[in-house]
């Protein structure tokens, strides 16, 4: 009988192919797809960040505010205090009812995107409630996330990690897998600094003890310059009274890069786009011999007194930086700012030596239990069992390569999938042999016991196998990380079982028994 | 070699009174343990909290791990060795998160445990999940372990009963009921619950016995195995969940195979005198398969067990309190409920 029949050449097929994508995983071979390994495994880093989207909008109203400040003043218009309020709105309160028409051409030529719940009759004047639409707030809530995503990514790319997987995950909270990372509290402590750079003038005129105690004058807050030393640990805060007019933010910067001072302290050099440079060389020409606050989220880095304009664009920032913090910094001035502060709200970080351990006992367990399964067929069915064994390797070789080739990740629940993949996977040839046994019982031939055995122990194998898989794909929908790696090695499995025990296995039987007419089965 | 002999014939539903009432005492007890402590024993994956694992060159006592803690600010900390005391590895715990020690937790508890012992630790893992996180999970949880449920429903029914359409209205109306009621953020324990109540009582009244007998056979199964983790104090995780979710795939896959064979038999005898031994022939039959496939899985589970590391631990005891108690119910619970179902009629 011809050897390579259409059903056999298919099935050598599939084994050949599953070991082509499988050889990958431990050589640099075709076609370059390997099996990953999980973070739990290698190790690494995976965080979850919440995006605090709020703050952009109120970072948004607050801009609106200073805007319309200036509109007003630039019309000539006499107001009472314009003051944020709750639910995104803005109360306006402008001086003399006489300007109300002047205000309402101002706000529908220029506000036109604000709503206007109220506008009221106060005690001098008229008093406007402006409020930002959901429409626009939820737009700029969607926009912070992607940007702190954009930022996140390009600070991750400096740092240097290889294969990160950074994504959005739901509305505000975005995924970060860093894996083989050497020293996660720094990578931390990167992706969550909002590096909002400011320049603001120090109040001359103002006493800050006064301030202190009390309240700052308006237009003036109290920011701290914390200095740590170097030998004692011991940190010092020094109060400013600071203008709270930002005379140009971090949006200006082209590059920031750590350079080191005469006394070989590391700071961080910074340039200005051409827009920049000018608006720096305005501020310096206006405000010699003032004070200057370097200012990054919301801490004084230093205060340097202006001597001279500064044209060309470039300035310093000092603080006694160790030389990892000045680089970090200079990372993060570089990718830009956060839209809006990032907390993380779940962290799991696996050290390198734990993920080698993980693997080492996953695969001990995995091979003690494939051969105590192995030995336990062939003791209870014989030939049979030595069928079913084969067919078991063969399933172990079609979930690896199924790995590779979908690009799924192995995690440890996966290998745990994998070995419960071993024991249930010899169920089904469980079930047709039993079958076979008993139409041996009532007589069978063996050929005739096969083929029967086969055909009514098909139907139940799917029906039995499709439950799991439904398990599996519920699992796999609900699961994180390395749950839906067990999952995914489940589903695998259970379709490489069927297809070893129906097909494979069958068309062992087939061959063997299309050799000699046999009076017995090895069962 | 053979387990069963050809033409044993146990009298498993002349029996099914004693394991009725042999599972019921140990769904009361879990039931009750899970009361006294109100509910499993969280791990920080539902509960929120921090974790770290700590692993040191040479032995240390649990009284300097602590007072290393203590000097970082970390009090309301948990101290136990992790795995093989051998290995002198230790898991801390606390509940609070990670922001009371700002973004440099690991680094802090490396240098106050330094401190403490004289010893460099090697953290070897830490986690962090937010309380925020940690509801969701416990929601996802529940809701993955529902869905399951019914979907499987609507596959038993209609392939044993082919009630397609009246398996999936009623699966999807409860999914729906589910869906709305966990909007308005009622409690998703008590609400899960609910539904599978419900759900029971309306498969009954629809006359889908099959389906009651599977689904009473899982709830039985996830009842028992978390009332045992409750019992023993074992820490429920993410991954217990993914195991209750495989013990109702693997239990299922053994209650259908006896769910065939009662079909398959109940094709060739319309005497419905002969019921009861028509559902006992179909387990005996059964049995075999059963028991070899039950052995096997449990062979790979003991492996993982012993030899799976500590991580893996409480997922491979899962799951082999599952397989026991799944094999057992497809047995004693699953067909014995749909003969009595069946006897109604």
């Amino acid at each position: 009988m011809n050897f390579f029949t259409t059903k056999r050449v298919l099935i050598l097929g599939v084994i050949v192919a599953a070991i082509v994508c499988l050889l990958p995983t431990f050589t640099n071979t075709w076609p370059h797809k390997k099996i990953n390994l999980g973070l739990d495994l290698q190790g690494g880093m995976h965080l979850v960040l919440e995006v605090q989207n709020e703050e952009a909008v109120n970072a948004e109203i607050d801009r609106t505010i200073s805007q319309l400040k200036l509109d007003l003043k630039n019309e000539k218009i006499q107001h009472m205090g314009i003051a944020k309020a709750a639910d995104h709105k803005i109360i306006a309160r402008i001086s003399g009812a006489d300007n109300r028409s002047s205000v309402e051409n101002l706000l529908s030529d220029e506000y036109a995107s604000l709503e206007i719940p109220s506008v009221k009759n106060i005690d001098g004047g008229i008093s406007f409630t402006l409020r930002l639409p959901d429409k626009e707030s939820n737009s700029i809530k969607k926009m912070a996330t992607e940007q702190a995503l954009e930022t996140i990514r390009n600070r991750i790319d400096e740092f240097g990690v290889s294969e990160p997987d950074i994504r959005i995950q739901s509305d505000n909270r975005i995924l970060l897998q860093l894996p083989g990372i050497s020293d996660p509290e720094r990578a931390k402590g990167l992706i969550g600094k909002t590096a909002q750079l400011t320049f603001q003038l120090v109040d001359e005129q103002g006493d800050v003890n006064t301030a202190i105690h009390g309240k700052p004058p308006v237009g003036d807050e109290i920011l701290y310059q914390v200095k740590k030393n170097a030998d004692t640990g011991n940190q010092t805060k020094t109060p400013f009274l600071i203008k709270k007019h930002v005379e140009l933010d971090g949006s200006h910067l082209t590059n920031a890069r750590v350079e080191f001072d005469q006394f070989q302290q590391p700071q961080v050099g910074i340039e200005f786009s051409r827009k920049g440079a000018k608006i720096f060389e305005r501020i310096t020409g206006a405000n010699i011999n003032k004070r200057l606050a370097i200012v990054l989220d919301k801490n004084v880095y230093s205060a340097p007194n202006i001597q001279d304009r500064i044209s060309g664009g470039k300035a310093v920032i000092t603080g006694h930086f160790t030389l990892e913090e000045a680089t970090d910094l200079a990372i993060a001035l570089r990718a830009g700012s956060l839209p809006a502060p990032v907390k993380i709200i779940e962290e799991r970080t696996v050290g390198p030596t734990l993920g080698a351990d993980s693997v080492r006992t996953g695969l001990l367990s995995m091979l003690v239990g494939g051969v105590l399964v192995v030995i336990f067929m062939v003791i209870y069915y014989k030939g049979a069992g030595l069928i079913a064994d084969l067919a078991l390797i063969v399933n172990i070789i079609l979930i690896g390569g199924g790995l590779a080739v979908l690009g799924a990740t192995l995690t440890l629940p996966g290998i745990a999938g994998i070995i419960l993949t071993i024991g249930m996977a010899v169920d089904a040839n469980v079930i047709i042999f039993e079958r076979i046994r008993e139409e041996l019982r009532t007589g069978r031939s063996p050929k005739a016991a096969v083929d029967a055995g086969y055909d009514r122990a098909t139907l139940t194998i799917m029906d039995a196998n499709v439950t799991t898989f439904i398990a599996a794909i519920v699992l796999f929908q609900f699961g994180t990380g390395p749950i839906k790696g067990f999952a995914v090695t489940l589903m695998l499995g259970i379709v490489a079982s069927l297809f070893t025990a129906l097909i494979l296995s069958k068309s062992i039987y087939d061959m063997i028994l299309a050799n000699k007419q046999s009076e017995t089965l090895s069962i | 070699m053979q387990f069963i002999k050809p033409g044993t014939n146990i009298d498993f539903m002349g029996m099914r009174k004693v394991g009725f009432i042999f599972s019921l005492i140990l769904i009361l007890a879990g039931i009750v343990s899970l009361i006294i402590h109100n509910g499993p024993n969280y791990g920080i994956d539902f509960a929120g909290g921090t974790l770290v694992q700590v692993k040191f060159p040479q032995k240390v006592d649990v009284s300097d791990i602590r007072n290393g803690l203590d000097d970082i600010g970390l009090n309301d900390v948990s101290v136990q060795g992790f795995g093989d005391p051998a290995a002198n590895e230790y898991l801390i715990r606390t509940s609070s998160d990670a922001d009371t020690l700002g973004n440099q937790l690991a680094d802090t508890v490396a240098k106050g445990l330094k401190d403490a012992t004289s010893l460099a630790p090697d953290i070897r893992r830490v986690e962090m999940v937010g309380p925020q996180v940690g509801e969701d999970l416990k929601k996802k949880a529940l809701l993955a372990i529902f869905y399951s449920l019914l979907f499987i429903t609507i596959y038993i029914s209609g392939r044993f009963e082919q009630k397609w359409t009246i398996a999936g209205i009623t699966a999807g109306a409860l999914m729906a009921a589910v869906y709305f009621l966990s909007v308005v953020n009622l409690s998703m324990p008590f609400l899960i619950a609910a539904a599978l109540i419900v759900s029971l009582v309306l498969f009954w009244y629809l006359q889908l016995q099959y389906a009651i007998g599977a689904i009473v056979a899982l709830i039985h199964d996830v009842t028992i195995t978390v009332g045992i983790f409750s019992l023993l104090n074992l820490d429920f995780s993410l991954q217990i969940i993914a195991a209750l979710l495989t013990i109702i795939g693997y239990s299922l896959n053994d209650t259908i195979i006896v769910f065939d064979r009662i079909r398959e038999n109940i094709k060739g005898n319309s005497n419905n005198s002969m019921v009861s031994d028509l559902f006992n022939r179909s387990i005996n039959e059964t049995l075999s398969r059963t028991i070899l496939t039950s052995l096997t899985t449990l062979v790979v589970l003991l492996a993982l067990f012993l030899l799976g590391g500590e991580i893996i631990h409480n997922f491979a005891f899962a799951m082999i309190i599952g397989v026991v108690v799944g094999t057992y119910s497809s047995v004693f619970i699953a067909s014995p409920i749909v003969f009595m179902a069946h006897r109604k009629n």
